[in-house]
C-alpha cells in the first residue's frame, strides 16, 4: 500500500509526520519511507540509518554528434523548451532545460542527436534495522523535479515487495511535483495548521486531490494555535480530521535538533498512534 | 567596436534592462558608424522556459564586441556567450543606455 | 528603484509574515509582488482590493480533434509522459501529464493534434491597506508554476514602480530551488533569506544560497525562532560569516506570528513591542545596505 503525506503550504509538519510515522509503523511491519521532496529533502536529517545503496540518477538528454550533423536546424525548431540550439556551425544542448521528450533526437534527419543519460541527482537508501529509507536529491541548477520523482518511484517499485507499506514524503505545493508524488498513492494525508495560511493552502491541496480523484484525510498540526476555521471547513466538506498534533515549543525544539518526537512526547505519541491505527487497518484490508 | 545593451526602450535615454534573458530590447551601437539600432525582444515574455538561452542565441548571432547589461547571464546563457569573443560588462542595471556607455568608457563597469 | 526578494528554501519559517511586514513598513514607498504563487498567502495579510485582473496563459497542452483522428497510435507511441490515453472510444490527452513538448502534434499524420496555450490562472493588480500596490496571482490547482508567471508578476510590479516613482519592490519569492525561484531571483538587487535554527532550516538555507550565489546578488539573513536551538543558530551565524551574508536580525520564537495572521494582520500592526522594533530595524538596515550600494 502507498500513502503520500502532502501539504499545500510548506513548513506545516510534513517531514515531522512522515519520519515519526514511518519509524513508529516500522516497529510493526515492513515500511519504506521515501523522501520525494527532491528540491529540499529533509527526512534524512531525522532518520539515522546505515547507507546501503547509493546511485546517481539520470535523465535522458540528446548529445550532439558533430560528425553526423548537417546543421539543418530541425532540432531547434522542434524543441519547445529552448534547450537545443543551433549556434553558427555548432549545436548546443542545455541539459537543465531539457524535458526529455526525445523530439529533437527522433526527428533529426541525420541521427545526430542520440539520447544519452546525464546525472540530475542522487538516490540513497538507508536501513535502520527496522525502517528502510530512500531519498533522492536534485542537483542544484536542475530545474525539474518531476523526472527525478518518477525515477525514484520506479526504483522503489522495483526494490520493495508489495507487502511493504510505502510512505511518500511529498513536496509542498499543488503543482506538477506534488501530482507526480501523489498520483500512485492509495491514500493522501494532508497536513495543515489551524491558521489562515494553513486553511487557505489546505483548500488548494484539497482541490488538487479532488481533481486527481484521490482518497484523502487531514491531520492538523500545531493544534491549539490560530482558530477553529480549519475544523469548521473540514466538517462542512465532510473531510475526516484524523488527528490533532499538539502545538508545543518542545516539539519545535526536538525537530530543530533532528530528533524524533514521539519517543519523547506523550501527547504527540498518542495522536500518532491514532494515525498509525488507521493506516494499519487499511493495510490489513489491502493485503 | 560594436556594443550591445539590454534595454527597456530603443534610445540612448532608455533604461538598461537588468535582465539578460527577459530583456525587452537589445540595442546595438556601432561606434565606427555612430549608429544605434534596436531589436525588439518583447516576444520573450511569452516564453515559459529557456528565455536566457533564447536571448543569448540572438546575441550570438549579432556578435557584438561588447555586451553591457545589469545582472549578467545565468549559467546557460553564459555557456552560449562563451562561444563568442564578446566581453560582458555588468552592473549597469540602474543606468540609462547613455550613462552605461559612458561608465563603460570610463572603465567603471565590472567585467562578468 | 531596488528590488528586494525574500526567500526561504524551507517552508514555515515565517517568510510571508516578514515580507508582509516589510510591505507594511514600506507603505507607499513600495510596490509588492507575491511570487510565491504555489501557495500565495500574502493577500490574507494585505487584504488587497483587486483593481484589475486578467487570465494568464503559460505553456502548452496538446488537444486532439477526434473527428480528424485516425487512431493510428503514433502519438501515444512517442509520448514520454504517458499523456495520451488510447481508448477504443477515442484518444484523449491527460492535461495533467502533458508536458507541452509538442512532439505528438508534429508527427500526427493527419494534423489532428494542436497545441493550445494553457490558461493556468489569474493575475491581479490590487490596492492594499498599506497604501501600496500589490501584484499577485492565483494558479489553478494542478497548474504548473513557471518562470514565466513569476517573471510576469515581477514585470508588472516593476512597471508600476517606474510609472509611479516608487523606490522599492518587495517580492515574496518562490520556494524550493527550481525554475520559479530562479525567476524570482532574476533582476533582484538584494535577497533576504529567512531561516530557522533547525537542522532542516540550515540544510535548506545552504541549498538555496548556493543558487543565490550563482546570481551574484548580495544577501542578508533573518533567523526566525532564533532561541529554539542555540547550537544550530551558532552554526548558521558561522555560515553567514563564511559566505559574507549580512546577519540582519534574530527574532525570538513567538506565537505572535500566528496570532497576527489569525486576525489578518501583519506583525508590525499587531505587535507594538520587541518584534515590531526588530522588524523595523531590519527594514531600515536593508534600505541602508542598498543605498550604500548605489553610491
Amino acid at each position: 500500500m502507498k500513502i503520500a503525506i502532502a501539504s499545500g503550504k510548506g513548513g506545516t509538519g510534513k517531514t515531522t509526520l512522515s519520519t515519526n510515522l514511518a519509524m513508529y509503523l516500522a516497529e510493526q511491519y515492513p515500511v519504506v519511507l521515501i523522501d520525494l521532496d527532491v528540491e529540499e529533502p529533509n527526512s534524512g536529517l531525522f532518520i539515522h540509518g546505515m547507507l546501503i545503496h547509493q546511485q546517481d540518477m539520470f535523465k535522458m538528454i540528446p548529445e550532439w554528434d558533430k560528425a553526423a550533423c548537417t546543421l539543418c536546424g530541425k532540432c531547434q525548431e522542434v524543441c519547445n523548451y529552448h534547450s537545443v540550439m543551433k549556434l553558427g556551425s555548432m549545436v548546443m544542448v542545455f541539459p537543465e532545460l531539457c524535458h526529455s521528450c526525445h523530439a529533437c533526437s527522433e526527428l533529426c534527419p541525420a541521427q545526430a542527436l542520440p539520447m544519452q543519460a546525464v546525472k540530475m541527482g542522487e538516490l540513497k537508501q538507508y536501513e535502520t534495522g527496522k525502517l528502510s529509507f530512500v531519498e533522492s536529491r536534485l542537483d542544484i541548477g536542475q530545474e525539474q523535479a518531476v523526472p527525478l520523482i518518477a525515477n525514484t518511484l520506479d526504483y522503489v517499485e522495483k526494490n520493495f515487495a508489495t507487502n511493504y507499506l510505502k510512505l511518500y514524503d511529498a513536496p509542498p505545493g499543488t503543482s506538477c511535483p506534488v501530482i507526480k508524488a501523489t498520483q500512485e498513492a492509495d491514500l493522501v494525508i494532508l497536513i495543515t495548521e489551524p491558521t489562515p495560511f494553513g486553511l487557505h493552502d489546505l483548500k488548494l491541496a484539497i482541490e488538487t486531490m479532488r481533481e486527481l480523484h484521490k482518497d484523502f484525510v487531514a491531520v492538523v498540526n500545531r493544534f491549539g494555535i490560530g482558530n477553529n476555521e480549519v475544523f469548521h471547513y473540514c466538517e462542512s466538506e465532510s473531510i475526516q480530521v484524523l488527528a490533532k498534533l499538539p502545538n508545543d515549543r518542545r516539539i519545535a525544539e526536538l525537530y530543530s535538533k533532528g530528533e524524533l518526537v514521539y519517543p519523547q512526547h506523550q501527547e504527540f505519541a498518542e495522536q500518532l498512534k491514532v494515525i498509525a491505527q488507521y493506516i494499519t487497518r487499511m493495510q490489513e484490508r489491502h493485503l | 567596436m560594436k556594443i550591445a545593451f539590454t534595454a527597456k526602450g530603443t534610445g540612448w535615454d532608455s533604461a538598461i534592462d537588468p535582465r539578460l534573458g527577459r530583456t525587452e530590447y537589445i540595442l546595438l551601437y556601432d561606434e565606427e558608424k555612430d549608429e544605434l539600432s534596436a531589436i525588439d525582444n518583447r516576444e520573450i515574455e511569452g516564453v515559459a522556459h529557456g528565455a536566457g538561452t533564447k536571448t543569448a542565441q540572438m546575441l550570438f548571432e549579432m556578435n557584438p564586441d561588447i555586451l553591457i547589461t545589469g545582472n549578467g547571464p545565468g549559467n546557460n546563457a553564459a555557456l552560449v556567450l562563451k562561444q563568442t569573443s564578446m566581453k560582458i560588462y555588468v552592473g549597469a542595471g540602474e543606468m540609462t543606455v547613455k550613462t552605461a556607455y559612458d561608465a563603460y568608457k570610463k572603465h567603471e563597469l565590472k567585467e562578468f | 528603484m531596488k528590488e528586494i526578494v525574500v526567500i526561504s528554501g524551507k517552508g514555515g519559517t515565517g517568510k510571508t509574515s516578514l515580507t508582509a511586514s516589510f510591505a507594511m513598513l514600506g507603505g507607499n514607498e513600495v510596490v509588492v509582488a507575491d511570487c510565491d504563487v504555489d501557495a500565495a498567502d500574502m493577500h490574507l495579510l494585505m487584504q488587497p482590493v483587486v483593481k484589475t485582473e486578467e487570465d494568464f496563459f503559460s505553456g502548452y497542452t496538446a488537444e486532439i480533434n477526434s473527428e480528424k483522428c485516425i487512431k493510428c497510435g503514433r502519438c501515444a507511441a512517442i509520448c514520454r509522459f504517458d499523456a495520451i490515453d488510447i481508448a477504443e472510444s477515442g484518444y484523449e490527452i491527460s492535461a495533467i501529464n502533458c508536458e507541452g513538448c509538442g512532439y505528438c502534434a508534429r508527427i500526427c499524420p493527419v494534423e489532428a493534434i494542436t497545441m493550445v496555450e494553457e490558461n493556468v490562472g489569474k493575475l491581479y493588480i490590487s490596492a492594499t491597506k498599506a497604501s501600496n500596490v500589490m501584484v499577485h496571482a492565483r494558479l489553478k490547482s494542478g497548474a504548473d508554476n513557471s518562470g514565466k508567471l513569476v517573471a510576469r508578476v515581477k514585470k508588472e510590479a516593476k512597471q508600476i514602480a517606474e510609472e509611479t516613482g516608487k523606490a522599492w519592490i518587495i517580492v515574496d519569492g518562490s520556494p524550493g530551488i527550481g525554475c520559479p525561484v530562479v525567476s524570482s531571483l532574476s533582476g533582484a538587487d538584494f535577497v533576504v533569506l529567512v531561516t530557522e535554527p533547525s537542522v532542516s532550516g540550515l540544510h535548506d538555507l545552504k541549498r538555496v544560497y548556493e543558487l543565490v550565489n550563482r546570481f551574484h546578488i548580495p544577501a542578508g539573513c533573518i533567523i526566525n525562532k532564533a532561541d529554539i536551538n542555540p547550537d544550530v543558530a551558532r552554526q548558521i551565524l558561522v555560515y553567514l560569516q563564511e559566505n559574507k551574508i549580512t546577519h540582519l536580525s534574530d527574532l525570538p520564537y513567538d506565537e505572535t506570528f500566528t496570532a497576527a495572521m489569525t486576525i489578518g494582520q501583519t506583525i508590525v500592526e499587531y505587535d507594538t513591542g520587541r518584534l515590531a522594533e526588530l522588524l523595523s530595524a531590519s527594514w531600515i538596515k536593508i534600505k541602508q545596505i542598498l543605498s550604500k550600494e548605489q553610491t
